[in-house]
Formats: structure tokens, C-alpha cells, sequence
């Protein structure tokens, strides 16, 4: 289950990340530090034990159609690196 | 500007303000010039806004004359820069958002805005409140007000050293995972992060959206107690915020604790535990059975489990909800990127910092095909062993008291090069986010050294009246909450 550098690289493509070298190398040994102490969980047996990704008891939360207030164009482009007539420019995609 | 304005709690300063005795303009002025004067050496704040606190103290002022004051009304608070503020820059600590300036309210803002609060600015933290030290803001480190060479704890460190030295009246936090009550027990402040659910998360920056908790750091127990009131509540821009009533805090305040059983989990009087910390803790569970409560020796047997849970899951709900920035609609673009994936990458690993980056790391790791079922998954049902654990306890017992954190503060790059070691300093305080209960940190005691201890308090869900009951008691009699930093 250790890590190496190649999958290392690997995961920081899927996060949309640059390592440099150096980065790779710390990072192998700083998260296989963190995955080796994390095995711990294996000692318990959890077979009928179901997962919780919530702790509260809430289903969906529904709220009528209606037309609330929003952000105008101009506030939610207030924020955007580069902007024009009302878009968010971004290089070339196709 | 050595007026001793600054040194009160809130509730002392609201009958100054009725009677009129002082101005919220006058109360405003002290604190820019306390601020002005001693941030240089700790910096709390990341983000004064000494224009727009003077003209919500004047509106203060106004309501007070008129007698539509709330109890918040004019009172100078902090907030930590996690959270969204209109039209005031807002950055995590981050690089990635040094320039964003948020086009709405947080709803906690909201609510301080209506109850007539003075904001004095945006505090410091650990980026997107990713550490136990605050060592981790992009901007700086905050130092701890009782000894500048030590952390102020994290990640809600600007906050609670800006409590502790008077540099606000109270400040408002964020806890995923302690990060409102371990730099509350670091500091020798008050920190709450209350019941999952208990206050709106809309317009908190997400770290890890199934522990997210808002709450107050303050000066005592009854300033947590108003401070709690005001923002609590359900939200309906909060789909996971609880639909129930919020009872009348100060309430708690009027009962004691004779016959309340007060849990002491055993796992958590163990090797690890700084000699010191465990005498001052002890102490107060002694004076609690002066009080008259009752001690159950209690076990929460998969306390042990919970960094690893914890590291797990808040990195994998981190890694979702970082994927945001982008460098699309707001925050740091590489101006030289020329094509899309480019932009991506550049921009991220130009923007977020090392921590950040590891989490998103882990967390993507824990969740990619192949590994979701052995860390994810394995993770999600040890949470659920937690929780059960705490059920279990919360049968025999209404309160559970244990140590805030193995250790006082600890010296500003003693943890940096060792993630592990950092992450470890959370043990104590990991458990009630994974379980989603209510926890409060109260000042107990002083190392040697003189650096503050606290004792961290833990209650059923929505329980927070207890929980503030327990904390009162152990105030009102004793001195510890009393006890400030040397600075001047």
C-alpha cells in the first residue's frame, strides 16, 4: 500500500496540481507517513457497521420556485481575473 | 488609549453602553488604537476596517439612544477570514483569494449586522482553516499573546489571541476539527463550536462540509452564551442546518450542577498527556465534585481512531470542495496560462499553499478508484463507532470533561516539518466533529511556564444549555477566566 513518487504524480494531475521535484519527493514520505498511521483503522472490524457521511438525520430540503434575490451581473463578475460584456474570458478551448 | 474599556466582557461593556456612560463610536476608537498599537507584534488581523466599524458604531450609538439596542448592539468583534463579508476582502489566509472581496453576507454576518455588532475586521488563520497552529496563513503567523514565541494555536488563531489580548470584545470562529477550541485553550479564552446543524454554514468557506461548525471565542462563558444566541438558528439557505428552536441560552446560566454526572473518559488520561495539563484538568474535575457533581468513570473505547478518521475524511471532503478554485470566476489566475489546463494547474499550485496542496493530495488519494473502499468508506464507518461510543456515553452521564489538548502551546516551528505530528496535536478535540456534538474549552489553569490550559467540556447533541451550565459553574467559581497575557 506505499505510495511512490509515479502515483504521487499521478494523484496530483487528478487535483489539477504541479509538483516540483523536491515537492514530489516530500510529499511521498510526508503521505506515506500519514497512510502507514491511518492502517491503524484496519485493526477494527467493521463488517456490519454502516458508513456515516452525515451525522444529522435530514433529508432533502425543498423550498418553493419563487424568485429570490441574486447576485446582479456586474457583483458576480466583480471577482473574475479577466472579464468581458458580461463573461468570464478564459484561454482557447477549442 | 490605556482606558481599561478593552479589558471587559461584553455584557460588563452592554451596561456602560445603556447607561450611556461610554459611546459605541468612543469603545470603537479604543480598540483601533489598542489594535494599531500592539498587532504589529502579534498580528491578529489580517484586515482592519477602522472606516466601516466607526460607521456601524455610529449607527450603534444611534439604536442605543433610541433604546432598540440588542445586547450585541455596538459591541467591537473580530472575525475569522473564513468567512464571507460584504463588500470587505475575505481570504482564507490564502494567496488564492489575497483579493476577493465577497458579494454577499455570511448568514452569522447577517444576524451581527442586524443585532447592531461594530466589525473591526477579518482575522487570521491557518489557510482555509487547514492546521492546529495558524502557522499555515499565507500571510504571517499569529503569535500567542502569553508568550510570543509560541503558536496561538489553530485555526482559528487570530481569533483567539485577538480575545485574549483585547484587541476585540469577542470574535467568531470556524471548527472542523478543534479549530475553535484548542487556540481557545491556547490563548486562555473561551471557545465554543456548537452541535452540528446549531448555525448556518452559508457563506462559510467550505473545508470539509460535514464538520464545518461556526462558533463564538470570547472573554467568558456569558459572553459565549450571547454571542451563541444571536447566530444561532436554523438557515434555509443551509440545507443541512437543524429546523428547531433555539432556546433562551441564558437560561443556562441560572442552574448549577448539583447532581449533574460528569463523564471522565479514561482514554483520554493517557500516555501523551503533559503532566501539567493532566493536574490542571484534574483539578477541575475535583472542583466540579465540590460543586456537587457527580463523577462516572465513562470510555469512549475508539477514541484512538479518530486523527486517522478524521484525516480521511476532512481531506476528502477537502479535495471536493477546493476544486472550485480554478481561476475561473474570482481569485488567483496565472496571467500567462494560454490554455485551459494550464490555467487549472498554474493557478492552483500557484495560489494554494503547501498544507493545502497535501490535504487536497490525501483526500483525492483517499477517494480515487480503487482506494474509495479501503480509506473512504473504512473511515465513514469508524465515524460511526464514534458516534456510537458517545450515544453510549451520553445514557449514564449529561456532560463529558477532558483535556482541550495534550499539551500548553507549543513553540512556533516546533511541528512544521512533521504534518503528522501536527495533525496528532487534535486528538482531543477531533472526536465531537466526527460525532457532530457540541463542545465547549474553558481556562482551568497555567504551566509553569505560564502558558494557559483549558478543559474541554462535551454535550448530547443540541444540548448547548448544559454544556453552558457546566462551564458557568466552573467559572463563577474560580478566577482562571480572570487571568490576562502580559501584553501592553
Amino acid at each position: 500500500m506505499s505510495l511512490t513518487p509515479e502515483v504521487v504524480t499521478q494523484i496530483a494531475q487528478l487535483a489539477r496540481l504541479r509538483l516540483s521535484a523536491t515537492e514530489v519527493e516530500t510529499f511521498t514520505r510526508q503521505l506515506n507517513d500519514v497512510l502507514v498511521y491511518v492502517a491503524k483503522l484496519n485493526e477494527l472490524d467493521t463488517t456490519d457497521v454502516p458508513p456515516m457521511t452525515h451525522v444529522l438525520d435530514l433529508t432533502n430540503a425543498f423550498r418553493s420556485d419563487a424568485v429570490g434575490a441574486g447576485l446582479s451581473p456586474d457583483e458576480a463578475l466583480a471577482n473574475a481575473p479577466q472579464q468581458q460584456r458580461q463573461a468570464f474570458v478564459v484561454p482557447k478551448i477549442i | 488609549m490605556t482606558s481599561s474599556w478593552q479589558h471587559l466582557t461584553m455584557h460588563e461593556v452592554q451596561s456602560l453602553l445603556q447607561k450611556r456612560e461610554i459611546s459605541a463610536v468612543e469603545l470603537t476608537h479604543g480598540f483601533l488604537e489598542r489594535i494599531a498599537a500592539l498587532d504589529g507584534m502579534l498580528h491578529c488581523y489580517l484586515t482592519v476596517d477602522a472606516q466601516g466599524a466607526l460607521a456601524q458604531a455610529q449607527e450603534a450609538d444611534k439604536r442605543l439612544a433610541t433604546g432598540q439596542a440588542t445586547p450585541l448592539t455596538g459591541m467591537p468583534l473580530a472575525i475569522k477570514d473564513v468567512i464571507a463579508t460584504k463588500g470587505l476582502r475575505t481570504t482564507c489566509a490564502s494567496k488564492y483569494l489575497e483579493n476577493f472581496i465577497p458579494p454577499y453576507d455570511a448568514t452569522v454576518m447577517q444576524k451581527l449586522r442586524q443585532a447592531g455588532a461594530v466589525i473591526l475586521g477579518k482575522v487570521n488563520m491557518d489557510e482555509f482553516a487547514m492546521g492546529s497552529s495558524t502557522e499555515n496563513s499565507a500571510f504571517g503567523v499569529t503569535r500567542n499573546p502569553w508568550h510570543l514565541e509560541c503558536i496561538p494555536g489553530g485555526s482559528s488563531g487570530g481569533s483567539a489571541a485577538a480575545v485574549a489580548a483585547d484587541l476585540c470584545l469577542a470574535a467568531l470562529g470556524s471548527d472542523t476539527g478543534g479549530s475553535i477550541r484548542q487556540p481557545a485553550s491556547h490563548c486562555g479564552v473561551v471557545g465554543l463550536k456548537p452541535t452540528y446543524g446549531r448555525v448556518s454554514r452559508f457563506g462559510l468557506v467550505a473545508y470539509a462540509s460535514s464538520l464545518d461548525q461556526i462558533g463564538p471565542l470570547s472573554k467568558d462563558v456569558t459572553d459565549c452564551a450571547l454571542l451563541l444566541q444571536a447566530i444561532a438558528g436554523h438557515d434555509p439557505q443551509d440545507s443541512t442546518s437543524a429546523p428547531l428552536p433555539v432556546p433562551n441560552y441564558s437560561q443556562a446560566l441560572e442552574k448549577d450542577v448539583k447532581g449533574m454526572q460528569i463523564g471522565v473518559p479514561r482514554e483520554y488520561f493517557q500516555a501523551g498527556l503533559d503532566p501539567e495539563v493532566e493536574q490542571a484538568v484534574q483539578a477541575a474535575l475535583n472542583h466540579y465534585e465540590g460543586l456537587g457533581a457527580q463523577l462516572v468513570e465513562v470510555s469512549l473505547p475508539h477514541t484512538e481512531y479518530a486523527v486517522a478518521v478524521y484525516y480521511l475524511i476532512a481531506t476528502a471532503e477537502a479535495s471536493s470542495n477546493l476544486a472550485r478554485y480554478d481561476g475561473v470566476k474570482y481569485g488567483w489566475r496565472d496571467p500567462n496560462a494560454r490554455e485551459l489546463m494550464e490555467m487549472y494547474t498554474a493557478s492552483r499550485s500557484q495560489g494554494l499553499g503547501t498544507e493545502v496542496r497535501r490535504r487536497i493530495m490525501l483526500g483525492t488519494y483517499a477517494l480515487s478508484a480503487g482506494y474509495h473502499d479501503a480509506y473512504y468508506r473504512k473511515a465513514s464507518q469508524v465515524r460511526t463507532l464514534i458516534r456510537r461510543d458517545f450515544d453510549q456515553v451520553f445514557q449514564t452521564c449529561q456532560v463529558v470533561a477532558t483535556p482541550v489538548a495534550p499539551t500548553a502551546a507549543f513553540r512556533l516551528g516546533e511541528k512544521t516539518a512533521d504534518p503528522l505530528t501536527m495533525y496528532l496535536s487534535d486528538i482531543f478535540t477531533i472526536s465531537a466533529n466526527l460525532a457532530g456534538i457540541p463542545g465547549i474549552s474553558l481556562p482551568c489553569g497555567l504551566t509553569s511556564q505560564g502558558l494557559p490550559i483549558g478543559l474541554q467540556l462535551l454535550a448530547r447533541p443540541f444540548d448547548e444549555l448544559t454544556l453552558l451550565t457546566a462551564a458557568y459553574a466552573f467559572e463563577r467559581t474560580t478566577a482562571f477566566h480572570r487571568l490576562k497575557p502580559p501584553v501592553e
